[in-house]
């Protein structure tokens, strides 16, 4: 009782002190412990200095924030900072009038940015054609995989190596099942991201032309190659065979209970995905690996691409406010508070600064697996096709996508065909988006 | 007798009168809907930047889009299904209901308490229910030799959906019939008792019949909400999929313009609905409430 009304006064006091700064507006799309650790950056910054109040709003999932910010933009009435996920890019880096360049921001405020002190391939993501970082990198993901050390053991196979490649994942998945160690290999969460363009990626195939939509509007998809087709009709071939059980669309809402339950022993979901791994496997223990390849196809497999989300800043607001912004970030993107929202939640370090404080601080040697996600989007030389993927009203080509794999699985399209539609329903989104933008 | 005629002095209090509920109707059906015919005639980007008049493109795209067409072939299979099937079982247990006598009223308030039910958490039982994964439908059924996936098997999804739209209609549809049979004179049931009409007869030749105005009242009301109406189930059960299979019109306006910010696409589809609205209501007013014999 007492700790609640002292509290409650803390509250008091604070918001009543809180009058005279200058309010900052923050919507994001973090729930439950995400949604904790985010408002906790938020109050570590309001009470690191007494001029501005950073206020954050939970608004939904990604896509309900980027409407609902899209909606406050037509009525005036937008947030300072929206948290927009890394498919909303294209759409937001075409509406130059709303937004103001994070780069602009920072100098136009006298903050200290240094682009190179973030991580290559999140800066490669979120910039221009000329470089410049247009929003302010905040939690950046990469798929991994993950899977039961306690069914591998069952199987009779050695729980400390995972496999490496695509054909090693169907044999273990296979010695698993007939050792009835799991009624199930693998599942996966995020067809699109994962299966598709993550794999494009790691394989060095390109998903669009001009360099996967980084040179500018007029793009068509090419996710329909040999790899990418072989993988699906793969995937379908081992649907049928009961290696892998499809999670859903989307995000793959079923994937996750499939992988806790134990009832698939292996699961490839956004590293993000750690925290809630690591809650819910109570009773067996965890191993982390990077994604198969196919040995077949590449030699060295390519550095993965990044998931999550970024900050961006809505034009409209006053210059007092957006002084405050810029300060928001200089605090958001030190090390300190980055290591340790990477820390807890899994999501990548965004600096480099942040990633080494990690290694000094031990974390990475008594956290096992908790490197795997950094390791793989750093391996190797990014090419081309591995820089990131970036096109307009790239939600609804997703949507397509799983529309499409769904057919594959239903059996009413061969892998080509299901490809080959998705591509050219997608290029129809990419039309449609060219036209309202230019 | 002559009819009353109230005569109001002042020109001007009558529209006064009116007034809140004139600026109600032109604040929210009106304007949104001059809005929405507005946006469909035109092509804009999320932000509303760069708008271009496009004329009747919107809608020409809308039906050469295999997508929308399964879409109204969907809407037309679950609006007829959750109908047919939520009306003949809801008059089943009304019947039933009717001829018991002591305990009709526990019956009644327990058949009622689904419709207390919001539709999205109909929506998540039904989910947890026949979840592939950790539902115990599926389980259930794996036991029978079914195996039960409405996350790849189209056919099953729409199964899933109509199951758990029609489980929320049956209590309302349950209410207007007994209500219904109540009004049913006994005394024609029991003439033709006497004249030797077996039950099944009795229901079918008198019953029935009789029942006409709330059954096409219901038929009605049935096919607005199984169009309308049941968008939170369809959300949170199947999300439109697997692979469009139940994506219905008002799922798909929604996907298309808040997901998917194609916002001239959305007008479009929301104008084409509220045509439909429009039939319906008139179909109703026209045809239901004059030509059914009480």
């Amino acid at each position: 009782m007492v700790r609640l009304s002292l509290a409650a006064l803390t509250i008091a006091l604070t918001s009543t002190t809180a009058f005279a700064q200058t309010e900052i507006s923050w919507w994001h799309a973090m729930d439950a412990e995400l949604g904790q650790k985010l408002e906790a950056i938020a109050q570590g910054f309001n009470e690191s200095q007494d001029e501005f109040v950073v206020v954050p709003t939970y608004k939904g999932g990604y896509a309900e924030t980027l409407t609902a910010a899209i909606a406050a933009f037509r009525a005036n009435e937008q947030p300072a900072i929206v948290q927009v996920f890394e498919v909303g890019t294209g759409t937001m880096m075409a509406a130059e009038g709303a937004v103001y360049p994070v780069y602009q921001l920072m100098t136009d405020n006298d903050q200290p940015w240094d682009p190179s002190a973030f991580l290559e391939p999140v800066t490669g993501y979120y910039s221009d054609t000329e470089g410049n970082i247009l929003s302010m990198p905040f939690n950046s993901s990469t798929p991994i995989m993950y899977y039961n050390k306690d069914v591998f053991e069952a199987a009779g196979l050695d729980p400390e190596t995972p496999p490496r490649t695509w054909a090693e994942l169907e044999e273990m998945s296979r010695t698993i099942m007939e050792a009835g160690a799991a009624p199930c290999g693998f599942t996966t969460g995020w067809v699109s991201w994962v299966q598709l363009e993550n794999l494009s990626a790691i394989h060095d195939q390109p998903y669009g032309t001009l360099e996967n939509g980084f040179g500018g509007l007029g793009t068509e998809f090419t996710f329909n190659g040999e790899v990418q087709t072989q993988h699906w009709e793969n995937l379908k071939a081992w649907a049928d065979e009961g290696l892998f059980q499809y999670g859903g669309p989307v995000g793959g809402a079923d994937a996750p209970p499939k992988f806790y339950a134990g009832e698939c022993a292996m699961y490839m979901n956004s590293s993000a995905s750690r925290a809630g791994v690591i809650a819910n496997a109570t009773d067996f223990e965890v191993g982390f690996a990077p994604l198969p390849y196919y040995d077949d196809a590449i030699a060295e497999p390519k550095n993965s691409i990044i998931g999550g989300a970024t900050l961006w800043v809505l034009n409209g607001k006053d210059e007092a406010v957006y002084d405050g912004v810029a300060q928001f970030f200089t605090y958001l993107s030190s090390p300190e508070v980055q290591a340790e929202w990477h820390q807890a939640t899994g999501y990548l370090p965004i600096t480099n600064a942040a990633y080494e404080l990690g290694q000094e601080q031990g974390y990475y040697g008594e956290n096992p697996g908790s490197e795997v996600a950094i390791e793989q989007i750093t391996r190797g030389e990014p090419s081309a096709n591995s820089k990131g993927i970036r096109f307009g009203n790239l939600t609804q080509v997703r949507t397509v996508i799983d529309e499409e794999f769904e057919a594959l699985l239903a059996g009413n399209k061969t892998a080509q065909e299901a490809l080959d539609a998705a591509v050219e329903r997608g290029n129809q989104i990419l039309r449609d988006f060219e036209a309202a933008n230019s | 007798m002559q009819a009353k005629r109230t005569i109001f002095p002042n020109k001007l209090l009558p529209y006064l009168l009116l007034a809140p509920q004139l600026a109600v109707t032109l604040v929210f059906f009106i304007w949104p809907a001059a809005q929405a015919v507005k946006s469909s005639f035109e092509r804009e980007d999320p932000f509303g930047f760069r708008t271009t008049f496009i004329w009747f493109e919107n809608y020409q795209r809308l039906f050469a889009d295999p997508g929308y067409v399964n879409a109204l072939w969907v809407t037309g299979v679950f609006a007829i299904s959750v109908t047919l099937f939520s009306m003949s079982l809801s008059l089943v247990l009304a019947v039933a209901v009717n001829r018991v006598l002591r305990t009709n009223r526990i019956y009644t308030t327990l058949l009622v308490w689904p419709y207390a039910v919001a539709p999205v958490v109909v929506g998540i039982l039904w989910w947890f229910m026949f979840n592939p994964t950790i539902g115990i439908a599926p389980y259930l059924l794996r036991g029978l030799g079914i195996g039960w996936n409405h996350r790849v098997n189209g056919e099953q999804a729409m199964l899933l959906v109509i199951i758990a739209a029609s489980w929320k209609q049956i209590s309302y549809n349950f209410l207007f019939f007994v209500a219904g049979l109540q009004s049913v004179p006994q005394s024609l049931s029991e003439a033709a008792a006497i004249d030797g009409a077996g039950p099944m007869k009795r229901f079918w030749t008198i019953i029935f019949p009789l029942l006409s105005p709330t059954s096409f009242f219901l038929l009605i009301v049935n096919i607005n909400y199984a169009m309308f109406d049941t968008f939170g189930i369809i959300d949170a059960t199947t999300s439109g999929g697997p692979g469009q299979a139940t994506n219905i019109l008002v799922y798909k306006v929604y996907a298309d313009g808040f997901l998917g910010l194609n916002i001239g696409s959305s007008a479009a589809q929301s104008v084409v609905l509220m045509l439909i609205v429009i039939a319906l209501t008139v179909v109703q007013f026209r045809y239901v409430e004059r030509r059914v014999q009480y």
